[in-house]
């Protein structure tokens, strides 16, 4: 199908951008990967009237880390953190995530911030954000501001940014060497949205127990939703089998899916918390732990 | 609006609207029907063409003004006549295609999957090849001559070692 | 230089059966240049764009094309009224009922097309559609065949039978089945669901219509599986005379029978040619084809096997309920409503048999098409092989040893089925033996054995189904009174070389190759030499088409036979090139040698030369012909297929370990076309074991309109494949040959799903639908009480 008309402005720099889209007002967006946006155009799901094109803002194609942060820019793709050394090396979470985000092509074009700002109740980023306690920079006319992941989503397709601003850049903090993190997707193909999937990152300390937990969860909820009350019950303690079964409980009984042709409800709430515990115990795993008896 | 493409190391002025996506302007501007359209969801890959030597994009889901700029790569760039690439020889020696309709973006994703990784396992193409659907081959086929191709591309590059 | 390349065709090769050669269509396909109907634009064109109803079912109370009609680039817009002035408001289906083209006071299906806009760009089509005011009334939604067999609510108020049955279809002997089934030692009762599926070949359907107002000359550029017939369709319903109309199926990207039916965007948009005098284009749209194509299979099925406590069959009874959505059109030979369901007693030789299907009008999607399938074999082999899995468990026997002590033993071919088919040869036994050692059965089960005590799930699954194809001799074989034999044309050229063309169309299955190595194997003549041609109708011979595996079983046939008669021509000639009387003639090594004297020879390149520089006394010059053939009776492939699965208890999933298919088509043209359709059918066969399915709410809503929701695999879900062949050639076929493409996607799913419920048969599973989601799987396991972690 063919989207509708609209007009067409290149940005070269997000001060352009956020000055055009304060131009332009609410009918205006930000085209970055448009791996959501434009099939959603050619459905008429979406119909902008105006499209900022930030692709070839060349100072936002950036992955730095320093001081302890990764800040990636605006105009990083999907496949640039799959084929980053530094993000296999360094960021499991995000390595596991990017290789299963939508398809390998559409990675080549979809971008880390554009999919967070879609914030797509069942996006894999948005989980991945909250277990990672990453932060997004949020730029409008007259500054910058940042705000955590938390703060970030919003609600279904609705994020932190305002009108008339853009993300510009997203923060991840580096993990320690004693953090292990895992991400557990189920996908009815490669290409889908998850089903049901959960984030979770682990840090622990030199005796086995739990220094800190991440834990998000997707696609049960109108939003991407982090399960704090498992997480708090990770923190300090050793990770046995019972220890799990009541963070997947946890993680269980925040969920609020709808039934979808991805599956029930109740089978949405109960195969996340199997997930959870899945990437509780890869996380160990890949710390070269086990789950205590 | 007016715009220039470069597709197959030729340039194209085309005239589009914003809303043109670049397969159409591939199709019916510039005459390079080798990218074809399955699906309204970027879904089904049929349009994959390659951006600067190395990046798949799937054509429906890039507006043509978007491409330019980038160096454009379709099937019709990639060999034909007497110089087949690697990867046409082989699709055609391993019976990597059936009824042709995918074939054009399953070889096109196969560069770009070689140009990323030369020597990719079974599991690397199976992987690296599901962005794009093929209901014919059930893609057993087209695995091989991934292989086929990726060992003489290879090939001249070990010779020279 | 030209686009052939030559080493691209090494098939210098005259003895050309069963070699795998290179395919001669690949040179163009994988440079991208083939020629599919998008690929066509004619000057002046225009495109089309449909309005699609939102509702299942509705009034019309108005439609206000205003807006519309001011979209710049827009020059008409259409709806059923329009088209009632040419007659063109409903047209025939395939199964003998009627479809609305546009919806005329009503909508009977959501998507059901309202109105045709025509404007210079799609773009700007589609802008148009969008503004199209459609006022609709809703009405009492019926989206379930059992709910419609109520009679509650009738759907067809244009028929006179006033109710939402359409047809009961029955063969075999209720009486003595029901008897035998009463005095049965053992019954066995299988329910099982085959979903609704869309058979989405990868190129949406599409049209170029052009209509030539000074020569009043319609050509239709289509995506048609059966061009010859689609021209008969049209003639009949614009009144246009056949001479006046041509199709041309250009290459088609995919058909699995998704390109046989007659669709409403067809007729828009040569309606909008005829009025406009100018070409329209008209592509569907991903969304369109998901929603508005024939759909496939929608049967619910029920099966009782009686037998014996040894495990000898006694009888099999099969009811179906057929849901067949708004209108009947269902692409069946007319004989039978059902296709060829009634194979449903399979590979075993069951005494006594009967089945019947009733068929009932929903507000669904009308269909249904023949998917990869001869007329709803895919549905009665899914049957037979899940209720043989169902009983040897009831029995206590292995499925191998239930299905070797019922199998139609080799000498019993010719075989007369109880519901009436006369099977033309097989070797049950030994093909499956062949599966069973390549997968290491025993090993196999020993394994599982193993596993099953440590608590981890593995499972396997057998199919040994027996198809029907090659439809199909003219007594009993015909769409819309047409017999359905095929066509073939041979022309050899004086310098030996040669153009053939049929009444098949191929869409990936290889007839610019096999046709030729047919040819080439009868005649002595290298398959370069022979140029392949199908789809035109101005220039093929009449033939119903390529569907059902029967290209190789009827055009296959008119290929050798027309061949043939060739040759007897050539060897009159060959007798006046060395001087002898043709009865001193043999045709021996390729070659027409005096009897016993290799040294005399000339080739049939030598004859044709002869035929237009030195023809025989007494005969036409030239050398060709043109073979309609009727095939005598249909063909019988057969296979064995085993899979293995390992199942994941914590999600659910389900993995494909090993897939065997031994299969036997008789005698292979091209072995690795063969394999590659075996690939192909086992894929698709895997998709619907584990994904494909169209599915409506209460509401009669599509839910799955495109790939996102409608799950086509791709290589990664794709299990790997292992395959091979017996070969029992058919007796009567020219050739022995049987046909293959759709043998994979018939006997493939019950593989899988057996394979799953093995594999969950120690949790007490015995059921499971298609598609095998992992919800399923892991329902099934927890309701069983195993933990997932």
């Amino acid at each position: 199908m063919f989207p509708a008309s609209f007009d067409f402005y290149r940005a070269h720099s997000a001060e352009e951008a956020v000055s055009l889209l304060g131009e332009h007002g609410a009918d205006s967006r930000i085209l970055a990967g448009g791996q959501s946006l434009i099939p959603a155009m050619r459905y008429r799901l979406a119909q902008p009237t105006v499209l900022v094109d930030i692709n070839q803002m060349q100072a936002a194609n950036y992955i730095t880390e320093e001081n302890g942060e990764l800040r990636i820019g605006a105009t990083v793709r999907d496949s640039d953190l799959e084929f980053s050394d530094l993000i296999r090396t360094n960021y499991q979470l995000m390595s596991d995530v990017s290789d299963v985000v939508a398809d390998p092509i559409v990675r080549f074009r979809g971008t880390l911030i554009g999919s967070l700002c879609h914030n797509d109740p069942s996006g894999d980023w948005p989980a991945a954000m909250l277990a990672a306690r990453a932060k997004m920079i949020i730029q409008n006319k007259d500054g910058k501001r940042v705000v955590n992941a938390d703060e970030f989503i919003v609600d279904s397709f609705t994020t932190a940014v305002e009108e008339g601003e853009m993300a510009v850049e997203t923060i991840w903090p580096t993990p320690s060497k004693n953090t292990g993190a895992s991400y557990q997707k189920i996908e009815r193909k490669v290409g889908d949205y998850a089903t049901a999937a959960a984030a979770v990152q682990l840090e622990l300390n030199e005796d086995g127990t739990v220094k800190e937990a991440g834990i998000g969860i997707t696609a049960v909820s109108y939003v991407a939703l982090r399960v704090a009350e498992g997480e708090a019950l990770l923190r300090g303690q050793k990770v046995t089998r019972n220890l799990i079964k009541a963070v997947a409980a946890e993680a269980s009984k925040m969920a609020d899916p709808i039934a979808d042709g991805r599956g029930s409800a109740e089978y949405k709430k109960e195969v996340v918390g199997v997930l959870v515990a899945k990437g509780i115990m890869q996380s160990l795993e890949r710390l070269g732990r086990k789950v205590e008896a | 609006m007016e715009i220039t493409l470069n597709v197959n190391g030729q340039e194209h002025k085309v005239d589009v609207e914003p809303r043109t996506l670049l397969v159409y302007a591939l199709r019916e501007n510039c005459g390079l029907k080798g990218a074809h359209v399955g699906c309204d969801s970027s879904s089904c890959g049929v349009c994959t063409v390659v951006l600067d030597g190395k990046i798949p994009v799937k054509s429906c889901t890039m507006f043509a003004v978007q491409a330019e700029g980038h160096e454009i790569t379709t099937i019709e760039g990639l060999g034909g006549g007497a110089n087949l690439h690697p990867l046409q020889k082989a699709f055609h020696e391993q019976h990597g295609l059936q009824c042709g309709y995918c074939t054009p973006a399953m070889i096109m994703s196969s560069y770009a999957l070689l140009q990323h990784n030369p020597d990719p396992s079974e599991d690397d193409i199976r992987r690296g090849l599901s962005g794009n659907l093929c209901r014919c081959t059930g893609y057993m086929n087209i695995v091989k001559a991934v292989q086929q191709a990726a060992a003489d591309m290879r090939q001249p590059a070990e010779a020279a070692d | 230089m030209s686009d052939q390349i030559k080493d691209l065709n090494p098939a210098k090769e005259c003895r050309a059966m069963g070699k795998s050669i290179k395919r001669r269509e690949d040179a163009r396909f994988v440079q991208g240049r083939g020629t599919y109907v998008d690929d066509i634009e004619l000057p002046k064109m225009l495109h089309m764009a449909i309005v699609h109803s939102p509702y299942a079912h509705a009034l019309i109370k108005g439609i206000d094309t205003a807006e519309a009609l001011k979209v710049p680039g827009v020059k008409a817009i259409i709806t059923a009224k329009d088209l009632a002035g040419f007659n063109l408001d409903w047209i025939p289906t395939l199964a003998g009922d009627k479809q609305m083209v546009l919806a005329t006071d009503r909508v009977m299906y959501q998507y059901q097309e309202v109105a045709a806009v025509f404007a210079e760009t799609r773009a700007q089509a589609v802008d148009a559609a969008q503004l199209v005011e459609v006022d609709y009334e809703p009405l009492e939604v019926v989206a379930d065949p059992f709910k419609a067999r109520e009679d509650k609510v009738i759907l067809r108020t244009d028929r006179e039978k006033k109710t939402n049955h359409i047809f009961n279809w029955n063969v075999g002997d209720r009486e003595a089945t029901d008897k035998a089934l009463a005095e049965a030692e053992v019954r066995v009762k299988q329910k099982a669901y085959y979903p609704r599926v869309h058979a989405s070949p990868l190129e949406p359907c599409a049209i170029v219509a052009d209509m030539n107002t000074a020569t009043g000359r319609l050509t239709l550029y289509l995506t048609s599986q059966a061009p010859h017939a689609h021209r008969t369709v049209v003639s009949l319903v614009t009144g246009i005379p056949e001479s006046n109309i041509r199709i041309v199926s250009p290459d088609i990207g995919g058909g699995f029978g998704n390109k046989v039916p007659v669709y409403p965007g067809y007729v828009c948009a040569a309606a909008g040619t005829i009025v406009l005098g100018v070409p329209v284009k008209w592509v569907a749209t991903r969304t369109e084809s998901m929603t508005t194509d024939s759909f496939a299979r929608d049967f619910h099925m029920e099966a009782e096997i009686g037998a014996t406590k040894e495990g000898k069959v006694t009888a099999l009874k099969v009811t179906t309920v057929a849901d067949h959505g708004a209108f009947d059109a269902a692409a069946d030979p007319s004989k039978y409503p059902a296709g060829l369901f009634s194979i449903c007693t399979g590979s075993y030789d069951f005494p006594t048999a009967f089945t019947e299907v009733d068929a009932y009008y929903t507000n669904k999607t009308p269909g249904g098409v023949a998917y990869r399938c001869s007329f709803r074999v895919t549905e009665a082999s899914y049957m037979i092989e899940r209720a043989m899995d169902t009983a040897a468990r009831e029995l206590n026997m292995d499925p191998a040893e239930f299905r070797f002590k019922n199998f139609i033993q080799k000498e019993q071919f010719p075989y007369n089925s109880p519901l009436g088919w006369t099977y033309d040869s097989g070797d049950y036994e030994t093909t499956f033996k062949v599966a069973l050692e390549k997968v290491g059965y025993e090993e196999l089960r020993k394994e599982q054995a193993e596993k099953r005590a440590k608590g981890e799930i593995m499972g396997i699954g057998i199919s040994t189904f027996t198809e029907i194809v090659g439809a199909g001799p003219s007594k009993d074989f015909d769409i819309l009174g047409i017999k359905m034999f095929d066509g073939a044309e041979i022309r050899i050229h004086p310098t030996g070389s040669v153009i053939v063309r049929a009444g098949t169309k191929s869409q990936g299955q290889g007839h610019e190759t096999t046709w030729a190595q047919i040819v080439a194997e009868e005649l002595g003549l290298d398959v370069d030499k022979i140029l392949v041609e199908e789809g035109d109708t101005d220039t093929a011979p009449y033939g119903l088409g390529t569907y059902a595996s029967r290209s190789t079983p009827t055009a296959g046939g008119a290929l050798a036979l027309g061949a043939r008669r060739i040759r007897e021509k050539a060897k009159r000639i060959a007798a006046h090139l060395l001087e002898v009387s043709a009865d001193d003639i043999e045709w021996e090594d390729y070659k027409f040698q005096i009897k016993g004297v290799p040294s005399k020879s000339v080739t049939t390149q030598d004859c044709a030369f002869a035929a237009y520089t030195n023809p025989a006394p007494g005969d036409e010059p030239g050398l060709e012909t043109t073979y309609y053939y009727d095939p005598p009776n249909l063909t019988f492939p057969h296979g064995a297929y085993i899979c293995v699965v390992d199942i994941d208890k914590s999600t659910g999933e389900v993995k494909v370990r090993r897939f065997v298919a031994i299969d036997d088509c008789g005698t292979i043209i091209n072995p690795m076309i063969v394999e590659g359709q075996v690939h192909g059918g086992l894929a698709e066969g895997f998709a619907m074991a584990f994904m494909q399915e169209i599915v409506y709410d209460e509401e009669g809503n599509h839910l799955n309109t495109n790939y996102t929701d409608y799950l086509i695999p791709t290589a990664y879900e794709v299990p790997k494949f292992e395959t091979g062949n017996t070969v029992t050639p058919s007796p009567h076929h020219p050739i022995g040959a049987k046909g293959v493409g759709e043998s994979p996607t018939v006997g493939s799913p019950a593989a899988y799903v057996n394979a799953v419920i093995d594999a969950l048969s120690p949790y007490g599973v015995s059921e499971i639908d298609m598609p095998i989601s992992r919800e399923k799987v892991f329902s099934k396991l927890r309701a069983a009480g195993v933990e997932a972690f």
